[in-house]
């Protein structure tokens, strides 16, 4: 087979820092090649200095081949004629990807005409056929469109149209489907592979996480702070038992510790719960549109329990979360904690509620103040107490709260910026334990992070909750979290829940066709000769 | 500081406007203590005379000397600009703050409230207030502080409104903090660096605005030499006293200038993916 591309010995280094260390790589044509690191290993920047897109301020060396030039050596004007026409790329975040003020077909047709002396009109008809070969028929889907007017899956298409378009022999994907559902995710990879095989074009998948890959992959390589760890062929690389470097990109499978006999003190409760969201008014004359987002939910969390919510995103979760935490108004029904009515009508017990619930948010960039110190971050929930704390006695407790997750008092003084996603997740989740609360809510809590960091905020939850006796209610749209964490799961879609039940009864006898497909969609790792009880 | 310091030596657009406005501050300040000659001195063997070593930058048709005139001049160009600015700080940014804070009726009125302004032409407003309370430096202040007013509480709100759909804002509301404590201590610090850009812009229009309103006679009053005055005295004898227009209009460029390229470096130092829409 012949090389698409090949890498020969790349380093990089900004400011000092090695990102990248002599790293080999070639791309067959054809071929599928998965890219696997955690964050931060130099995944991107190697797929940014293939496409000759290195920061200004990255001193490079070695070589990038495409087509006998090398990339490196090449003077701007060459690569842009290069960019879209032999190499071309989809990003992770397909909303910030596309412009927002510009049609998805004229994207698109934006790269024909960068590359080929067309017509405007030519190239909008090429742009068609383009965006049709990425499942985005146009007598379905107009192509005068804008990228609000899609879904996230079809933006994603739309950004994997803008990169076939010119059927370049390499194909970047960074991360393409981390910010997608399950079931679109699987659709969206199905369709990556098959454009690659039908344009023989070298595709390399970047990801972190192994189960991404497994399916679609012909070679697996491994990133790990900077160099290549790993190359072989996805049949050796799946061949046997899971080797340690595998094991850092598989969701582990954080067993419970079997079945715990339920409490019977009801820690959480909702009854017919009804949340409306308010759109924006059009005019000051109309009545703002209504929408309801969640319809009617009952559930129950016992003390020490955990409740998977799932999901794809869109059907409610999140406004139900809010609505449990006081954030989002109770169009109807009503949520208890421990009984009580939330929210309490009178300032005190609004207090006392307010200490038994607390929340983990999905983003860990955007949970802290970057303004506030840690121990300031820490010491916010503290406000709840009926007494007011001393500095002292808030100091000695935030610095109790971080040894709790795993963290050292001497990170107090610090800003949140200088801490990993998976660091700041585990802040996320001390602040959360500040007011020693009865229920956490985690709000997609482990889906910005890679496989190991969430492995290991999943066991720091499972160790937190044997110890305190915490409810946990548990909302995603990765059910391989949901299947090692959750006591119970339920199912949700446009506001209502389809069913619940116990976590193995939902995955072995699913109910309905809503659930067997999100079970269907999940990616597995098929090891090849020992497949079975690893699939997760 | 010392990180401030840094960027300074890095930035040079940055290093040459602060190095502008530290220039006339400290002339305002030093006109205090020494002038180069009494600034109300009228010294008529002199009058208009050039530029020379005795009087560095002419003298006026009084025979007062254009130099110090400028130097005293700086401090109303710069009290005016800071206190109209200051104003305009102080009741825009809480006003914008409450607006992205309450939603609703509260910021509807706050932001129409601020269209009203935005459209009452300013000159109007000075002139209405000189014929209510007579013409000076304090009038000037209020007229360019109102209109100061609005272009911070929008300003303000648009910057606020992203912040409160944040997770930090999220977890303060679980913590049970109000609206005011949030704006105060999760809001404010985190859009501080659009407003302290958009102040320095806002001082170089309030130094412009006061020499156009000294210009047509009613901000500050003679004997207080004043630039934009200066330059209105000079309109029928530039042609043969040019400096007597030249250098007052000469320090106005080079105040204003440097303020906008000291409001431009600070832009781009302060973190310049979250200065959004600076008007």
């Amino acid at each position: 087979m012949s090389d698409a591309i090949a890498i020969r010995n790349l380093s990089l280094r900004i400011g000092g820092a090695n990102i990248l260390d002599s790293v080999n790589l070639r791309l067959n044509a054809g071929e599928i090649t998965g890219l696997i690191g955690r964050s931060g290993s130099g995944k991107s920047m190697t797929a940014l200095a293939m496409m000759g897109l290195a920061p200004g301020a990255a001193e490079i060396s070695g070589e990038i081949i495409i087509d006998g030039e090398n990339v490196l050596a090449m003077r701007e004007r060459a690569r842009c004629d290069l960019r879209g026409r032999k190499i071309a790329m989809v990003f992770q975040e397909p909303m910030t990807a596309l412009n927002p003020l510009q049609t998805i077909g004229a994207q698109v047709a934006e790269t024909f005409l960068a590359h080929e002396k067309i017509s405007r009109a030519e190239a909008f008809g090429k742009s068609k056929t383009a965006l049709g070969r990425a499942g985005l028929p146009p007598e379905e889907i107009s192509p005068e469109r804008r990228p609000h007017e899609l879904s996230g899956g079809q933006r994603q298409r739309a950004g994997i149209a803008i990169a076939i378009a010119m059927k370049p022999g390499v194909l970047i994907a960074d991360e393409p489907t981390t910010a997608l559902d399950v079931t679109t995710q699987a659709e969206i990879l199905g369709l990556l592979k098959t454009l690659a095989k039908e344009d023989g074009s070298a595709l390399l998948l970047i990801t972190h996480d192994l189960a991404v890959v497994s399916s679609v992959a012909d070679r697996i390589a491994v990133l790990k702070e900077g160099r290549i760890v790993a190359d072989e062929s996805a049949d050796d690389f799946y061949s046997a038992a899971p080797t340690s470097l595998a094991r850092e990109f598989m969701p582990a499978r954080v067993k419970r510790d079997g079945a715990r006999p339920a409490s019977p003190k009801t820690a959480l409760a909702a009854d017919n719960l009804s949340c409306d969201y308010v759109n924006a008014r059009r005019s000051v004359f109309v009545e703002p549109a209504v929408f309801r987002a969640v319809k009617n939910v009952s559930f129950k969390i016992a003390k020490g329990e955990t409740l998977g919510l799932v999901g794809e995103s869109g059907c409610g979760k999140s406004t139900l979360a809010r609505a449990l935490l006081g954030l989002h108004p109770i169009a109807e029904g009503t949520a208890a904690i421990g009984g009580e009515i939330f929210p309490a009508k009178d300032k005190a017990a609004m207090r006392r509620l307010r200490r038994k619930i607390q929340i983990v948010f999905q983003d860990p960039y955007s949970s802290f103040n970057p303004r506030q110190r840690i121990a300031d971050i820490l010491a916010e929930p503290f406000h709840l107490f009926d007494e007011p704390m001393t500095a002292a006695q808030k100091r000695e407790r935030a610095a109790a709260l971080m040894e709790s997750v795993g963290l050292g008092a001497d990170a107090l003084d610090k800003y949140p910026h200088a801490f990993s996603g998976g660091q700041r997740q585990r802040i996320a989740i001390a602040r959360a334990l500040a007011t020693d609360p009865e229920v956490i809510v985690l709000d997609e809590a482990t889906s910005a992070l890679d496989i190991a960091s969430r492995n290991h905020i999943l066991e720091l939850l499972q160790s937190l909750q044997a110890a305190r006796g915490l409810s946990l209610l548990f909302i995603t749209h990765d059910l391989s979290v949901i299947r090692d964490i959750a006591d119970r799961v339920m199912v949700m879609n446009e506001g209502r829940i389809l069913e619940s039940g116990e976590t193995d009864r939902i995955f072995e006898s699913p109910q309905t066709d809503y659930t067997r497909r999100l079970i269907a969609a999940a990616p597995v790792i098929e090891w090849r000769e020992s497949a079975g009880d690893m699939n997760g | 500081m010392s990180a401030l310091a840094a960027s300074l030596k890095s930035d040079k657009g940055l290093t040459a406007g602060a190095s502008f406005v530290a220039l006339f501050a400290l002339m305002a300040l030093i006109s205090f203590v020494w002038t180069h000659h009494d600034v109300a001195a009228i010294d008529v063997d002199a009058r208009l005379s050039g530029p020379s070593l005795k009087h560095w930058l002419g003298t006026n048709h009084l025979g007062r000397d254009v130099f110090s005139m400028i130097m005293v001049g700086a401090r109303v160009s710069i009290a005016v600009a800071v206190f109209a600015v200051g104003i305009g700080l102080l009741i825009g940014v809480p006003l914008g703050l409450l607006a992205a804070g309450t939603r609703g009726i509260i910021e509807d009125i706050v932001m129409r409230m601020s269209d009203v302004i935005f459209a009452f032409p300013a000159l109007i407003l000075a002139i209405l207030i000189t014929a209510v309370y007579g013409p000076g430096a304090i009038n000037a202040v209020i007229a360019i502080g109102v209109f100061n007013i609005p272009v911070f509480a929008r300003l303000t709100r648009g910057a606020a409104l992203p912040i409160w759909t944040r997770g930090y804002v999220m977890s303060a509301k679980t913590a049970g903090k109000n609206g005011f404590r949030i704006s105060l201590e999760h809001v404010l610090p985190n859009i501080l660096p659009v407003l302290i850009v958009q102040a320095t812009v806002q001082l170089s229009l309030a130094v412009l605005a006061e020499a156009a309103l000294s210009y047509v006679g009613i901000g500050a009053q003679p004997p207080a030499p004043s630039w934009g005055r200066m330059l209105a005295e000079s309109q029928t004898m530039v042609s043969f006293a040019p400096w007597l227009a030249i250098f007052p209009g000469l320090a106005i460029f080079l105040f204003v200038f440097g303020l906008n390229l000291l409001g431009d470096g600070l832009r781009r130092r302060l973190d310049p993916h979250r200065i959004v829409g600076a008007m």
